[in-house]
């Protein structure tokens, strides 16, 4: 697959803050649109998972016929991005959970690693791939990446419980974090990702 | 490489985040874990833990408290999508002892008998974050000026009559655009007349819309009623009464929920209307005295 100069961004728009994603990818310039049916797949070059409930998202996928070809699409090189519920539908494996995934990420996540809502947090993280400044990172409910396999690459970590774990992680053309930059007004991680997808990054 | 550490806890973009991420998505009310589990299997996006569902409460009469510790924790056990609980208009204890169970959100609500009858809970002093009620645009503000990080309607709850939920959003949107319209010299004669703190009608006036999400809630018994909602401008439904008082409620539920993001494609919405065996059954708004409209609490 090549890369789209300016690709079409589906945004993943059953459940969750798809809005936030379509309004950070406008300030950038980037073409959206709102997938809630298999046929508002056709003719995207990209797609955004936003954060939300993953197992509500995982149930509508599956109910809507859309996880095969949204995996398909994924395994055939269509990059993609995932926050937090996003993150989590794309690992391979989720700890104690037998929910619907897409499975493309070669990693095992645990839900709600930090706790409950009253344990949502806010962090400065350092990315080098986004430059000096640290990025304001969002964590609600957050979930964590245990472990990684090898074509997997940690982009950044938060120490938790005394262990450093991962929560931005890419593999290939697949981008994954378990903050919400989209709750923030820094569009360096939308970026970073429009430039995966151009083939830039 | 990376030096995260855990930073704030309990901000507002934290308290609104989360009301953002359970967009598009459905609450429902749930009395056991049994049914917890039901809610969490069709899709629910988050659970809302009570000792009775609205309609029995308006049954039994009385007057309704927060649920007992022992039901909340035991549905925060058995599923893993955020559990809500309600705590009565203006009872700051209530809310402690559920913010010290760890529930994810707190519902400050008329379905409870109110225990001010003059102030609203001090929502701002919390970790964790609270959704109110309202029925016009007044109100809604109000509540957020308390700290309410997430808005839904009022409606009349246990009635399975979505008229009332029906009416409290089409005021807070005619409100809303009214607002947008004035000339800036008239917004401040605005926020008096509607009783709304002044910064937060310009905060209205810039973004078009309440700076929070706003759910509907209170007398949506179908499929169609969460898709009219939705249609209407609300971000989520809350189901109370009317899954686990109808006939089939995992089969209600679900098509509740695919309803609610696919609210515009009528045949989809015709598809998953079909045999979902008995509604809940619906009360006239009329039929019931002033005194006992739950709409009716909160200041």
């Amino acid at each position: 697959m090549t890369a789209a100069k300016n690709p079409l961004v589906g945004v993943l728009a059953l459940q969750g803050a798809f809005r936030e994603h379509v309004a950070a990818l406008a300030r950038l310039g980037a073409a959206t649109r709102e997938v809630r049916q298999l046929r508002d797949m056709a003719g995207i070059d990209t797609m955004v998972i936003p954060g939300g409930e993953s197992t509500t998202m995982g149930k509508l996928l599956t109910d809507l016929e859309m996880l095969e070809p949204l995996r398909a699409r994924i395994s055939g090189g269509m990059p993609v991005y995932g926050s937090c519920a996003g993150l989590i539908l794309l690992c391979r494996s989720i700890e104690g959970s037998e929910q619907p995934r897409l499975g493309v990420l070669d990693a095992v996540v645990r839900r709600n690693a930090f706790g409950r809502q009253v344990d949502s947090f806010e962090a400065d993280l350092t990315i080098p791939e986004l430059g000096a400044e640290p990025l304001p990172a969002v964590f609600i409910r957050a979930p964590v990446i245990l472990s990684t396999g090898p074509e997997v690459r940690v982009l950044a970590r938060v120490e938790m419980d005394g262990a450093e774990r991962a929560v931005a992680v890419r593999q290939g053309r697949i981008l994954a974090t378990s903050f919400h930059p989209e709750l923030t007004p820094d569009t360096r991680f939308h970026r970073y990702f429009l430039d995966i997808c151009r083939g830039a990054a | 490489m990376n030096n995260g550490k855990h930073g704030e806890r309990g901000t507002i973009r934290l308290k609104t985040g989360l009301a953002e991420m359970l967009k598009g998505g459905v609450i429902m009310d749930v009395t056991t874990p049994e049914q917890a589990k039901i809610a969490e299997d069709a899709g629910a996006c988050a659970v809302m833990a009570l000792e009775r569902v609205p309609a029995d409460i308006r049954a039994a009469g009385g007057v309704a408290r927060m649920a007992d510790p022992t039901i909340v924790k035991r549905i925060m056990e058995v599923v893993s999508i955020p559990v809500m609980a309600k705590a009565r208009i203006g009872h700051f204890v209530e809310a402690r002892i559920l913010e010290a169970l760890g529930v994810d959100y707190i519902d400050e609500s008329e379905v409870l008998t109110p225990a001010d009858d003059r102030y609203h809970i001090d929502k701002q002093k919390f970790t964790v974050p609270f959704v109110c009620g309202c029925r016009n645009l007044g109100e809604a503000l109000r509540r957020i000026a308390e700290g309410a990080a997430m808005i839904r309607t009022k409606g009349e709850p246990g009635t399975g009559n979505v008229v009332e939920a029906v009416r409290h959003c089409r005021m807070v949107m005619d409100e809303i655009r009214m607002l947008c319209a004035l000339p800036e010299a008239e917004v401040p004669n605005f926020a008096k007349e509607c009783g709304a703190p002044l910064e937060l009608c310009y905060i209205v006036r810039e973004q078009g819309r309440l700076p929070v999400v706003n759910f509907a809630a209170g007398g949506i018994a179908t499929p169609a009623d969460a898709a009219l909602m939705m249609q209407l401008g609300c971000d989520g439904v809350f189901v109370g009464s009317g899954i686990f008082k109808s006939g089939d409620p995992a089969k209600r539920a679900k098509a509740i929920v695919q309803a609610v993001t696919n609210y515009k494609d009528y045949a989809l919405l015709a598809e998953i209307s079909r045999d979902l065996g008995e509604p809940m059954v619906g009360i006239e708004i009329s039929q019931i005295p002033e005194e006992q409209r739950m709409q009716e609490r909160g200041w």
